[in-house]
């Protein structure tokens, strides 16, 4: 790549991914520059959570690179890959069913607490410290999200769109650059899915953080993407602004099937 | 301040558990505890450490192992083993018998310790292939291992083999059983309310969200079934070297193992203070239906089942579910009156809209405190 490479957080370069005969990614590229707000859309089945899984380290390519901050991200567990800094929802909610909703916040400080089981077993300074700080910091993340006074409840009892937005506060706990957000408007009304867009706006300029979304609500992906990349059957389409993907001859087809 | 409040309880509770050795071992004056009932005391302490270890794999981490009885096998006989064959000659190059005194306590500490590494290597060799995996291959490979190491002691003469372990010094005391099932609910305790406690659960819940948080799934599940093991190992230990209670192959086979999962369904699966409540119950229950054998001779162990049966089916979550049955409730009120007091105050005093008033005292919870 030529262009300075600052300007790009995340790199994928001819990334491909087969599952036997099936060739779900077929040498994808995308650059994400940072503190964007990059969408990714297609339609059903194109690939969009696959390349989300590829990002994460849940599949690892056949082929090509994947480029966090210069740094390779090829054979890395998902755990590395979250220590470094790149988080996710999930397009099925997947909460920690019987934890809390601060416990679930809570887990995911894990990450950054440097204190060892032996400190959790004796019970020193370093843990209780640790232990205080980590649940001031999920208490704000809630807070930030409306939460604080579901904070004792079960993750399980909160009505659907609060459970998503669990989900991005959770991810948020594990100070992430950046933040992998699937179909977050899944299941929300349109009043619901207003607020959720000024929110994520919001998380990206408070956070400092790039954003990649995969989003099938067309409102909420033209709102607020700056750069829209459109995948059908593993292969890139388009790339552009909205409005020039909404122009796109290319999408219009894959969308209605021309 | 902490730290010597902590020192403090220490001090008491090895207090308590030195005057009640005093009585369990000598009485006190003319009252002589029952030999039976003492026996059975210490069995469920034995029990209580056994059930309580396995509740930090199967319960909190979420991975069914049904192979403690191998674990038990191993520190037990690797303990025993110690004693038996350097103990002896450890306590007399200090000047001293195996008599009660700190030659003694220095042996025991010593052969606990070794048999606990042991159990530990061995669940850390189990661990590893096993837990890499999703899925149930842990119990098989438990399973498989604890009649390995079964039929490994039967063929091994020095450790009596089929006979059991006949040689054992009778060191143990209630003293030690108490403070080793102390020692295991507050190791397991201190977990469970960490960050360690918490990735734990995430594993049970969701490995895969577990692992997008960032949490090394492989190396906790075997983390946590290390320490089970160890734990399970020193309980062997205890109990290899309890009066007239040799450790026997026959004793520490798939039943035995069974029993202890038994312990922890019963108790509410996940629950430390059910793990207490299930040892206890299941320790006791045996013996208490002994009667029932004097009149229909067989009986005893069809009932035992049918109660088990009829437990489970009217409560399968067990006695406590997930809960944990804590004495809160006794000063909960007054807390959170003086809690909610305070932040009235704080209230009254500074209150800036928007910013929200710091409710932190009241957000406390159980497991912060000590």
């Amino acid at each position: 790549m030529s262009s300075p490479a600052a300007a790009a957080l995340l790199v994928t370069e001819a990334v491909t991914i087969q599952f036997g005969g099936l060739t779900a990614i077929k040498a994808f590229d995308m650059r994400v520059p940072e503190g964007a707000l990059f969408g990714l859309i297609g339609p059903n089945g194109a690939g969009k959570t696959t390349v989300f899984n590829l990002l994460t380290g849940v599949y690892q390519p056949t082929s090509g690179r994947i480029v966090f901050r210069g740094e390779p991200v090829r054979g890395m567990r998902p755990y590395e890959i979250a220590s470094l800094g790149i988080t996710r929802t999930f397009q099925n909610i997947r909460l920690f069913a019987d934890m809390t909703v601060l416990e679930n916040v809570m887990t995911a400080r894990h990450l950054r607490t440097r204190q060892s089981m032996a400190d959790a077993v004796i019970g020193t300074g370093r843990h209780h410290a640790e232990e205080r700080e980590t649940r001031e910091r999920a208490m704000m993340l809630l807070k930030i999200f409306g939460l604080e006074r579901f904070a004792h409840d079960s993750a399980t009892s909160l009505p659907y769109g609060s459970q998503r937005r669990l989900e991005i506060a959770r991810a948020l706990a594990t100070d992430p650059a950046l933040l992998l957000l699937d179909e977050p408007a899944a299941g929300m009304n349109p009043q619901e899915s207003v607020e959720l867009m000024d929110l994520i706006r919001w998380i990206r300029d408070e956070f400092k953080l790039t954003i990649l979304l995969v989003e099938h609500n067309m409102k909420v992906v033209m709102g607020i993407c700056e750069t829209v990349q459109v995948i059908d059957y593993g292969e890139v389409i388009a790339i552009g602004t909205p409005a020039e993907i909404q122009r796109d001859p290319k999408v219009i087809g894959a969308y209605l099937g021309g | 301040m902490r730290a010597s409040r902590k020192l403090l309880l220490i001090l008491v509770t090895l207090g308590v558990l030195v005057g009640l050795n005093q009585i369990f071992e000598h009485g006190a004056g003319d009252f002589q505890i029952n030999p039976y009932y003492a026996r059975m005391v210490n069995l469920i302490g034995i029990n209580i450490t056994l059930a309580v270890s396995l509740n930090l794999i199967n319960g909190l981490a979420g991975q069914f192992s049904i192979g403690h009885a191998g674990f038990m096998a191993v520190g037990g006989y690797t303990a025993t083993y110690f004693t038996v064959y350097y103990g002896r000659t450890l306590a007399s190059a200090l000047g001293s018998g195996l008599d009660g005194g700190w030659a003694e306590a220095l042996v025991m500490v010593m052969s606990l310790t070794i048999g606990g590494l042991a159990a530990g290597t061995a669940g850390l060799l189990v661990g590893i292939p096993s837990l890499r995996l999703k899925g149930d291959y842990l119990a098989i490979v438990t399973l498989g291992f604890s009649e390995i190491i079964r039929v490994i002691i039967l063929n091994i003469p020095s450790v009596g083999g089929a006979t059991g372990f006949t040689d054992a010094l009778p060191i143990t005391n209630f003293f030690w059983i108490f403070a080793v099932a102390i020692l295991t609910i507050t190791i397991v305790r201190n977990i469970v309310t960490s960050t360690f406690g918490r990735a734990l659960a995430a594993i049970r819940g969701d490995e895969i969200a577990a692992e997008a948080m960032g949490v090394r799934t492989t190396r906790y599940k075997v983390l946590a079934f290390v320490i089970s093991a160890a734990l399970a190992g020193v309980a062997g230990g205890l109990s290899g070297q309890l009066f007239a209670n040799p450790l026997n192959p026959q004793n520490l086979n798939f039943v035995k193992s069974i029993e202890v999962v038994v312990m922890i369904v019963l108790g509410g699966i996940g629950s430390i203070t059910g793990a207490v409540l299930g040892a206890t119950i299941l320790t006791v229950l045996p013996e208490a239906l002994r009667s029932v054998d004097q009149q229909w001779p067989g009986m005893r162990m069809v009932l035992y089942a049918l109660l088990l049966i009829l437990f489970m089916i009217f409560r399968p979550q067990g006695l406590l579910g997930r809960r944990e049955f804590t004495l809160n409730w006794l000063r909960r009120p007054s807390r959170t009156k003086i809690a909610a007091a305070l932040s009235d105050t704080a209230d009254m005093r500074q209150h800036t809209p928007g910013r929200p008033v710091d409710r932190r005292s009241t957000l406390g919870g159980s497991d912060t405190d000590e």
